[in-house]
């Protein structure tokens, strides 16, 4: 219990911490990866494609940092450019087309800040994301399993179950930003990951997630085993609900609705 | 004026949070603004008479309520949640009072105003975020009124005009602020599905998660001149990248040519366009 914030932080950062790629490989079968946003390029930090679980086709994509100097950099260090939330998008709605669920894991410390990105209109494809995901009409599934780091992880979390790892961490700005634009001290960031409330449990108690997943075997075996089982006795249950977008809606449209009595002070 | 001319420096402005970048003029204590285009002064009300343009042409922020009365026909306003206040969710440290100051310096309640009104006899919903507060960054309070009014729209059948001022998701409320983001594009989602017109003005600056949401999502985007409008600060770019930023580079017309906005529409010209556009989409469809 006495894991400070900034520890999860770090935690979350990790670099031996498993990647996007390596979820895909612990719980999936079959998968088979599909390229490109057709439009401008292929994205080295979005991974995406087809797969089975427990027999059931899936749409899965993931976010990946990469593994050593030389793929890492070919993945931008798991900071997506539009064209890979674009390209996502192109395989979430082939998922809705071809009826079968989605399943999203995100480690990103933000969406990708370069040039190119905003000429390229990383804000749009953002939004894009963020309306269509709210009306897909198959079942989503996100797990957090490392950096959630504001919109760049949105982007691909607007789902009926959000879950986290429990040193994942998710929040609207890195402690580092926070501390330097608020106090004008990076170094303040322990502060700043105390009062963002960006841990797992914090998520959970303010309603932004359904469940956190102990992680003490986490890589092993039996790890992704365990995650097996979770997603696929949701997508079970997800598969039986009528009225899903509705309810997806609902599920947001509930955060952060102000405390009525404070309207009459 | 030592104050006005640290406001206008463009790379502290946004992280100032608090301040406000660019005055609400107040014209007992300062009777000119200099321009930070034309470095001219000019009095207070020369400006307000010009719709808070200089003669060069530089656009200078406007209050929420200023712009609703150069928007909205006269009288036509009636606003709506107008009382709904920020909590502290998170007792974030030094946000109540950033939050009464904002309320004592602008007179709003939190940082955007929404509402129903005419434009040059067009219904219309209208939502118009305010740079004094906060510099119209989204917490839960500006998610929520921007969500009511798509959805009080929907039930209306009324277009939506939003005008976006904001310097992106209100880092005090932490995750919260950041799901306003998906909760208010679930809302123009659904607003638009119905078959409903929204279109967004943009103006300086629109950056951060409002552009990465709702500022984004208009069937039809407008910006005016010269605005500041991007994702990622310019300062983290230059940081991220190490390179030195295009000129004119996340301004309306940096937009514009990439293809993201429809129109770069000056302020004299926008209640005439907002009024076409609307009257165009009014009508319904040949087919």
């Amino acid at each position: 219990m006495s894991v400070t914030a900034y520890e999860r932080v770090k935690s979350a950062r990790g670099s031996r911490r498993p990647t996007g790629i390596s979820y895909i490989r612990g719980i999936f079968t079959d998968f088979f990866e599909l390229h490109g946003d057709r439009a401008f390029a292929d994205d080295g930090a979005i991974v995406g494609g087809v797969a089975r679980l427990e027999g059931r086709p899936v749409t899965v994509i993931a976010i990946e940092k990469g593994r050593g100097t030389k793929d890492r950099m070919r993945r931008n260090f798991g900071a997506p450019n539009p064209e890979g939330y674009r390209k996502a998008l192109r395989l979430m709605k082939q998922a809705e087309k071809f009826r079968r669920p989605v399943v999203c894991f995100i480690d990103t410390s933000g969406a990708y800040c370069g040039i190119g990105a905003e000429e390229r209109g990383q804000g749009a494809a953002i939004a894009e994301n963020l309306m269509q995901m709210s009306a897909l009409n198959t079942p989503i599934i996100s797990v957090l399993v490392g950096e959630g780091g504001s919109g760049g992880a949105l982007a691909l979390a607007v789902a009926d179950r959000v879950w986290m790892l429990e040193n994942a961490v998710y929040s609207v700005i890195s402690p580092e930003g926070c501390a330097s634009i608020l106090w004008k001290d990076s170094t303040k960031a322990e502060e700043a990951a105390e009062n963002l409330k960006l841990t797992a449990s914090d998520a959970l108690a303010l309603g932004v997630i359904e469940r956190m997943i102990p992680e003490d075997d986490i890589g092993e075996p039996q790890f992704y085993e365990r995650l097996r089982a979770l997603l696929s006795s949701e997508l079970d249950a997800l598969a039986g609900e009528s009225d899903l977008v509705r309810k997806r809606y609902e599920r947001f449209r509930r955060i952060g609705v102000p405390n009525q009595n404070k309207e009459a002070e | 004026m030592p104050f006005l001319k640290f406001r206008y420096q463009p790379k502290n402005e946004l992280e100032e949070g608090g301040r406000s970048a660019e005055p609400v003029p107040q014209e007992e204590s300062e009777p000119e603004q200099t321009c930070p285009n034309c470095h001219k002064s000019i009095p207070i009300s020369a400006l307000r008479a010009n719709m808070n343009v200089c003669s060069c042409g530089h656009h200078f922020r406007m209050s929420a309520r200023q712009r609703i009365a150069m928007t909205a026909d006269e009288g036509s306003f009636c606003e709506l949640d107008g009382s709904l206040r920020s909590s502290d969710p998170l007792m974030f440290s030094g946000y109540q009072e950033k939050l009464r100051a904002s309320e004592q310096s602008t007179g709003e309640n939190e940082g955007v105003v929404c509402g129903e009104c005419r434009i040059d006899g067009n219904p219309c919903c209208i939502f118009v975020m305010e740079p004094g507060f906060m510099m119209g960054s989204m917490g839960s309070v500006v998610g929520e009124k921007i969500t009511r009014l798509f959805e009080h729209a929907l039930e209306r059948r009324l277009p939506v005009i939003g005008c976006t001022v904001s310097g992106g998701a209100r880092m005090q409320e932490g995750l919260l602020s950041l799901m306003q983001m998906a909760k208010t594009s679930a809302a123009v989602k659904r607003h638009g599905d119905a078959g409903l017109l929204y279109i967004v003005l943009l103006t300086d600056p629109t950056t951060g998660g409002v552009t990465a949401s709702f500022a984004m999502e208009g069937d039809i985007i407008l910006a005016e001149p010269n605005a500041t409008v991007g994702f990622a600060g310019a300062r983290v770019i230059e940081q991220t990248t190490r390179k030195h930023l295009p000129k004119g580079f996340q301004r309306a017309e940096f937009l514009l040519e990439h293809g993201f906005v429809d129109a770069i529409v000056p302020r004299s010209e926008q209640r005439a366009a907002l009024s076409l556009l609307l009257s165009i989409h009014s009508e319904g469809g040949v087919i």
